[in-house]
């Protein structure tokens, strides 16, 4: 029996770290967008305002909140390690290599995608979760229309969630394969499941700062 | 036909390596990718040259002996072939072809196209084997297995090691290999007395290779001479994460 510092150090033990991280951060997302969704409730942003003052004063939230960024913190510190010694294992590069005929392009990209959803990350939380957790913001709902009345905003996010589309296209149904649940009688469920989580999370997700710009937000939320 | 090669030389472990063309004339179509290799080489023997060395065995696609990288795929374009089941005929006249060995640090190359496997053997050695004493041939019923089960085992033992999977793999990962080896013993009665401690004992050889990880892209499945499924390596994962209990 290996020790659970070997086990989770191995190849395959650390491909088990990543999934579990990758599908509890991939679970955050409902919860996530179940609560921003409410940004179209057209009620001058009352409920979205009611939500995001229980999730900023609820201890459990807080405490959730923790656990949030620490398994952010896992997946990208295992998931650069990972990356460092697969690029290691190869050593001497091919001069030809036609990975683009036997894998699919998500599956390739990867370390790309996950850059880029990392980049989205920090402005995402420096727009939204700064002000209101450290800048006493009350009015996010204001905030929210605000930051999508501009054009360039909406075209990041639309395309921020492209990106994270393509990084759980693999990440969710790769994690199935990790545990070794995605046998011939799976595989089908799986990729059906995964379709909620690269494609329709996304596009809700989009449907929101899209939403605010083509109606310019009147009905959102006030402003002050 | 006649074929440009743009093929990888390295005169032993610590040269340097570099490209070297040849042209290929009066390539029959019907050729098959190795006996043209063979006519390029008697070509350059007779110039005085050295040969290009390549390993190649039975030439029927049983043996894992041959394997090269061509035009960027392992064991070149088509499925479910060795290197030396691709044919010529597969190519255009005037095509030019870059041949280089498989790369991997775990498969440090010894000479132009020729590299050392021997981490392979040293994941077997660690316990891709029964070590119960079996006696004699058993009686054909004496012990059952479904039809089904022995399929999926009969699959996995098609593997026949030749490092298309790493070779192909863009993190270099021998999973696809470690997966079948295990996968068949798992699946048989035979190879139930040390089920935990291979699974186990074969994942630490292979990652003392130093072979990458397995990032799910499916590239060795495409390559696999043999087309052994990447189920086996769903199987693998879950014999490991069952052996840790």
């Amino acid at each position: 029996m290996n020790s659970f510092f070997t086990f989770i150090n191995s190849s395959v033990g650390k491909k088990l770290l990543m999934s579990l991280t990758g599908l509890f951060l991939s679970l955050f997302l409902i919860v996530h967008l179940a609560g921003n969704l409410l940004v179209l409730r057209q009620d001058g942003g009352e409920s979205f305002n009611t939500y995001a003052h229980f999730m900023g004063g609820n201890p459990l939230v807080r405490t959730l909140e923790i656990g949030l960024f620490l398994f952010i913190a896992v997946h990208i510190v295992n998931g650069v390690r990972i990356w460092w010694q697969n690029r290691k294992a190869r050593g001497k590069r091919y001069d030809v290599y036609r990975l683009d005929e036997n894998t699919t392009l998500p599956s390739r990209m990867m370390a790309l995608s996950a850059s880029l959803v990392l980049l989205f990350l920090v402005v995402h939380l420096r727009k939204f979760w700064v002000p209101a957790r450290f800048e006493g913001e009350q009015n996010m709902a204001g905030l929210v229309v605000t930051t999508f009345q501009n054009g360039w905003y909406v075209l990041f996010y639309l395309i921020a969630l492209v990106v994270l589309g393509y990084h759980l296209r693999h990440g969710f149904q790769s994690a199935f394969q990790t545990f070794g649940w995605k046998t011939k009688r799976y595989a089908g469920l799986i990729e059906f499941a995964a379709a909620f989580f690269w494609l329709v999370i996304p596009v809700l997700f989009a449907c929101i700062p899209l939403y605010v710009y083509l109606t310019g937000g009147a009905a959102v939320a006030s402003l002050r | 036909m006649k074929i440009t090669l743009k093929v990888w030389r390295q005169k032993d472990q610590n040269d340097e390596g570099r490209f070297v063309e040849y042209t290929a004339d009066h390539v029959s179509p019907d050729m098959s990718f190795l006996e043209m290799l063979d006519v390029v080489n008697i070509g350059l023997v007779k110039k005085g040259e050295t040969p290009v060395a390549f390993d190649h065995d039975c030439r029927e696609g049983i043996c894992g002996s041959c394997g090269m990288m061509i035009n960027g795929r392992a064991h070149g374009p088509g499925r479910g072939i060795a290197t030396c089941q691709l044919h010529m005929r597969s190519f255009r006249d005037g095509d030019t072809i870059v041949i280089e060995p498989w790369r991997s640090n775990a498969f440090p190359v010894l000479k132009d196209l020729m590299v050392d496997r021997t981490s392979f053997d040293r994941i077997m050695q660690a316990g891709g084997y029964t070590s119960a004493k079996t006696g004699g041939v058993p009686d054909g019923n004496a012990i059952l297995i479904p039809k089904p089960v022995a399929d999926e085992a009969f699959d996995a033992a098609a593997c026949i090691g030749c490092g298309a999977c790493v070779a192909a793999c863009p993190n270099s990962s021998a999973m696809l290999f470690v997966s079948a080896k295990v996968s068949q013993l798992a699946l048989l009665p035979q190879g139930q007395a040390e089920r935990t401690a291979r699974v186990q004992r074969m994942i630490a050889q292979m990652d003392e290779e130093k072979f990458g990880s397995c990032s799910n892209t499916y590239a060795c499945e495409a390559e696999c001479p043999k087309q052994i499924s990447v189920t086996h390596i769903a199987r693998l994962n879950r014999e490991f994460v069952a052996s840790q209990f």
